[in-house]
């Protein structure tokens, strides 16, 4: 017993050398990312402003939070929820096509490659500049908000249907073929199967993630409940802060207890 | 029985033999009316309207369309912000990452028992989860004053936040055969985690940190818009001075940066699996 155990640590791989490689690039990306971390105006009243923040998020201001005009709280979070709904929705149909034809299993490598590099480059522009974009499509307000959450959703979801994609299980494909059926009954019997559990799990998931996203919105206007939260952040005003927090809190709670249980329960079919 | 089962009865089959089947209609007419009643709302409510989208559409190319050429005299100033913005992902990212490990284990209803604990834990990461990454870093600003310690805060508390929820549902399916085993031979808890537990988790502990580095690049740049450091703070500015060109440049820089990152950390993930 005991020579085995010897034997096994005897035979064990050396990974010593490449663990102390590793450790030894880490410590010196740490030490070189340590530099950046210089405070411009070190405030020493950060203390206090902390303990203002936490003080006006414990003692929500009411009046914001029980009106139900289109500045209270429960309103600013429907419209929210709405950007969010319909963005998830339009961003999922555009998404379709563009995971259709980066699926390496589907279409030739080069054409995947190029839709890939799009994807890609869709997913850079961060979504204050694509809200600067839209807002003079469509002026500032909930809709421009719609159209960034829209693209910005894009970039995750169709990697997410990529991968779905190209797991399916093309035995079924050749079985219906031999049984044959045309190519609309395969795509009915064959891929949609295989694919709607996938892709709608994918889609709450991002919706869930557009949620908490909305506040960016805010910043250029494109509607949503993150203008009144910076604006209210940036005049002190930390009850209303606290307020809009706790209403977006109790929201991003509920959406995501119901999308964990619609996402189990497809997991589980 | 269900409610739903109970209006629309399930289709009867006979078969051959005799035996009855039942199969239950499908939800598929439920879910789609909910769904169309949700977006009915939110068109109403966002003011969705395809007219102006289809009218007016062109101008969403405006700012794209002078972003290019981009300005690649611009280039020599975009290196200082952006290797700010790298910096302040890894180090926010690697403190955010330690830090979730002693939170998930306190999460894990595997390793610790007292059930009062693991609910506790749970909420907090729920709570910090749903905090937008942007309030964290305004309200780091104000703590911490403007620039990067801020960006490096607020990423280090969204990485927090993410990797602890995954790693306390990764701990939670480990195979608790040599954690026992160990425990039964009389090492402490302590001694069991860390020789049974860890090696099991740590492959998915990495790449789910290192997935989360490759998210918060781009998150980085976003932060600098609130003055927390980075890429964002000069696209603020270029968008401001409306020199597209300039910010063409940056994306570009951006882009590029990201997908070096992504590629490494691709190569690194796929063999630690």
């Amino acid at each position: 017993m005991e020579q085995r155990i010897q034997k096994a640590y005897a035979s064990a791989p050396k990974t010593w050398l490449w663990q102390l490689l590793a450790a030894f690039i880490v410590a010196c990306l740490l030490a070189w990312s340590g530099t950046a971390v210089q405070t411009s105006n070190p405030t020493s009243n950060g203390l206090e402003v902390a303990g203002n923040i936490i003080s006006g998020i414990f003692h929500p201001s009411g009046k914001l939070l029980f009106t139900l005009g289109t500045n209270g709280v429960p309103y600013l979070l429907l419209e929210t929820f709405c950007i969010a709904f319909l963005g998830t929705i339009v961003g999922a149909v555009i998404s379709l096509p563009l995971s259709f034809i980066s699926a390496s299993n589907l279409v030739p490598k080069p054409l995947a490659l190029v839709g890939r590099i799009l994807i890609a480059a869709i997913r850079t522009i961060p979504a204050f500049v694509y809200g600067l974009m839209f807002i003079r499509v469509t002026g500032p307000g909930p809709f421009a908000g719609l159209l960034t959450m829209s693209l910005c959703s894009i970039g995750m979801v169709s990697k997410m249907f990529i991968e779905s994609i190209e797991d399916l299980d093309k035995r079924i494909l050749e079985s219906l073929d031999a049984a044959g059926c045309t190519t609309f009954q395969k795509i009915r019997y064959g891929i949609l199967p295989q694919l709607t559990a996938d892709f709608t799990s994918t889609i709450i998931y991002r919706f869930d993630m557009n949620l908490r996203d909305a506040t960016v919105l805010g910043l250029v206007g494109a509607g949503g409940i993150g203008a009144p939260l910076i604006f209210a952040m940036s005049s002190y005003r930390w009850n209303e802060v606290g307020a809009i927090l706790l209403g977006l809190i109790v929201l991003v709670l509920i959406i995501e207890w119901i999308s964990s249980r619609i996402r189990v329960k497809l997991a589980r079919g | 029985m269900s409610l739903y089962d109970r209006l629309f009865k399930p289709r009867r089959y006979t078969l051959p033999n005799g035996t009855v089947v039942e199969e239950k209609r499908s939800r598929a007419p439920l879910v789609i009316l909910i769904v169309l009643a949700l977006g009915a709302l939110s068109v109403h409510i966002t003011g969705f309207d395809f007219a102006v989208l289809v009218k007016k559409g062109g101008k969403f190319f405006d700012i794209l369309t002078a972003m290019f050429p981009p300005n690649t005299g611009y280039l020599a100033k975009i290196w200082q912000p952006l290797w700010d913005t790298v910096k302040m992902s890894f180090l926010g990212s690697f403190v955010g990452a330690v830090l979730a490990i002693p939170f998930a284990i306190a999460a894990a209803s595997n390793i610790v028992t007292n059930r009062v604990v693991v609910f506790i834990v749970r909420l907090f990461l729920s709570l910090v989860r749903t905090l937008p990454t942007l309030v964290c870093a305004l309200i780091a600003t104000y703590i911490f004053g403007l620039g990067t310690m801020a960006g490096t805060c607020a990423i280090a508390v969204f990485t927090f936040a993410y990797v602890g929820k995954q790693l306390f549902e990764i701990i939670e399916t480990v195979d608790m055969g040599p954690y026992e085993a160990m425990e039964a031979l009389g090492a402490t808890r302590l001694q069991a985690f860390t020789t049974a537990v860890f090696p099991q988790v740590l492959p998915t502990y990495l790449s789910v940190s290192l997935f989360c580095l490759e998210g918060n690049v781009r998150y980085a740049s976003i932060l600098g818009y609130v003055g927390a450091g980075g890429l964002g703070l000069i696209m603020n500015e270029k968008i401001g001075w409306r020199e597209y060109d300039s910010l063409g440049m940056i994306l570009i820089v951006l882009f590029l940066t990201v997908m070096v990152i992504e590629g490494i950390s691709h190569w690194l993930r796929k063999r630690l699996t």
